[in-house]
């Protein structure tokens, strides 16, 4: 399923994330700004992204309220599309942007948007609540204090989410409603038919990436 | 990590990524992940297509002070979470399910051992220790059952399953896994009902051992 991703994501897209370009200069934690700037000039990053990378590098307050302003009320219509009661969702949604707050600094734009990883903080604390256990998680890869973070990653990633939602707006709604179910609703592994059609093969290989160039700084590193 | 040749199958993921999977089976696929870079990336695509729908969920208004109360409580004192360490063959969720100790064996006979990691209605998990070319007791099982290999490697009908491969056994698989010559083989098992023996000394056994 999902492999034909490349299908739908015109081949344009793909080489224009492929700019020579590159985040900000200086440490993670320690960098000014968080503006993209390559030898083709300045290149817009997604807002959320932009936000959460402020609330990451600088604990940025203000950026912080965005963020709360764009995803409170979407993570509450998810909460409730299954039924919950508005106080406890609303009590999830403290938590969850509480854990936003708190462990930023495990944010890597080059393997997540914000949403994706918003997302899986949602579903996690959804799960601790209702069934009062904790999911039990795969290991966490180590941030890495980076000097440069790979831009062209970044921008590929943001432009492949947005094939990716472009797809979701063309599905027929019966299959709209069949992916909705699975991942936001309670379908069981049983109940999902592995067929959505939707391009989720490359931006699996654009992860990849990301993942490789997270090992291979780690590796750098622990040689130090 | 190359050499992982069985993996999560898509449903599952699914499952896992939007909460959907009994515990038991979620700690497979979590382990899994710990080891499988493929998995880890097909698991963050599902969260990119989760992450996108949240983006186009309908906004629901939350209360005015909200944010207030949220904002109230960013300077406040974090009491950290305890977290685990991958440790030698039991990566980081393993290690959370043994508590950060290690495993505690009980004998099912013939050297093979098991440890029960949790065990309730939906299902359960257990780390197995099968000798080097001793067989697991020919068994079905009414659900299904994965199995992640640790260390070592074992064989069944379905094929050869080393460090980090997936066996995803379903209600039909009647399979009689062996392991491997060499160093013993270690599992973590999960399943969603108990296992049928075929032979009879097991089948008595399985209230005692919850298998």
């Amino acid at each position: 399923m999902f492999e034909t991703a490349a299908d739908l994501v015109p081949k344009d897209r793909l080489e224009a994330g492929a700019l020579p370009v590159r985040v900000g200069a200086g440490t993670r934690h320690g960098r000014e700004s968080s503006k993209v700037t390559g030898k083709n000039g300045q290149v817009a990053l997604a807002e959320t992204t932009v936000w959460m990378l402020a609330v990451r590098d600088q604990r940025d307050k203000a950026a912080f309220g965005r963020l709360f302003d764009h995803f409170a009320p979407r993570l509450k219509g998810m909460l409730c599309r299954n039924g919950m009661a508005s106080a406890q969702a609303e009590d999830i949604v403290q938590d969850v942007m509480l854990t936003v707050w708190r462990k930023a600094q495990m944010f890597d734009p080059g393997r997540a948007q914000v949403s994706a990883w918003i997302y899986q903080i949602a579903r996690n604390r959804q799960i601790d609540v209702l069934r009062r256990e904790r999911r039990p998680m795969p290991e966490e890869l180590k941030p890495v204090e980076s000097t440069e973070e790979d831009a062209a990653q970044i921008l590929a990633l943001e432009q492949e989410t947005e094939a990716l939602r472009a797809a979701l707006k063309r599905l027929k709604p019966a299959q709209r409603e069949m992916v909705e179910r699975a991942y936001l609703g309670e379908l069981t592994h049983a109940e999902i038919r592995a067929e959505t059609g939707l391009p989720l093969g490359t931006i699996k290989s654009r992860i990849r990436l990301g993942l490789e160039r997270l090992r291979h700084e780690l590796k750098g590193t622990d040689g130090q | 990590m190359t050499s992982i040749t069985h993996h999560i199958p898509e449903e599952l993921l699914i499952a896992y990524a939007s909460g959907n999977l009994a515990p038991a089976f979620a700690l497979a696929v979590a382990t899994h992940v710990s080891m499988c870079d493929e998995c880890r990336a097909r698991l963050g695509a599902h969260e990119e297509l989760g992450g996108a729908l949240l983006e186009d969920q309908a906004a629901q208004a939350v209360s005015g002070d909200l944010k207030t109360r949220l904002f109230d409580a960013l300077d406040a004192p974090v009491v950290s979470e305890k977290t685990y360490a991958r440790s030698g063959i039991f990566p980081a969720p393993v290690m959370e399910a043994l508590g950060g100790l290690p495993p505690k064996w009980t004998s099912l006979g013939l050297g093979v051992r098991q440890m029960i990691l949790s065990h309730d209605r939906s299902g359960s998990a257990r780390l197995l220790y099968i000798p080097g070319g001793m067989g697991v007791p020919d068994h079905g099982h009414n659900g299904l059952e994965l199995t992640l290999v640790l260390q070592g490697a074992f064989r069944d009908e379905t094929g050869r399953y080393g460090v980090g491969d997936l066996e995803v056994a379903t209600g039909d698989l009647e399979h009689e896994p062996v392991a491997e010559e060499g160093p013993a083989c270690i599992c973590l098992a999960a399943t969603d009902a108990a296992l049928r023996f075929r032979s009879f000394l097991p089948r008595l056994l399985q209230p005692i051992f919850r298998i």
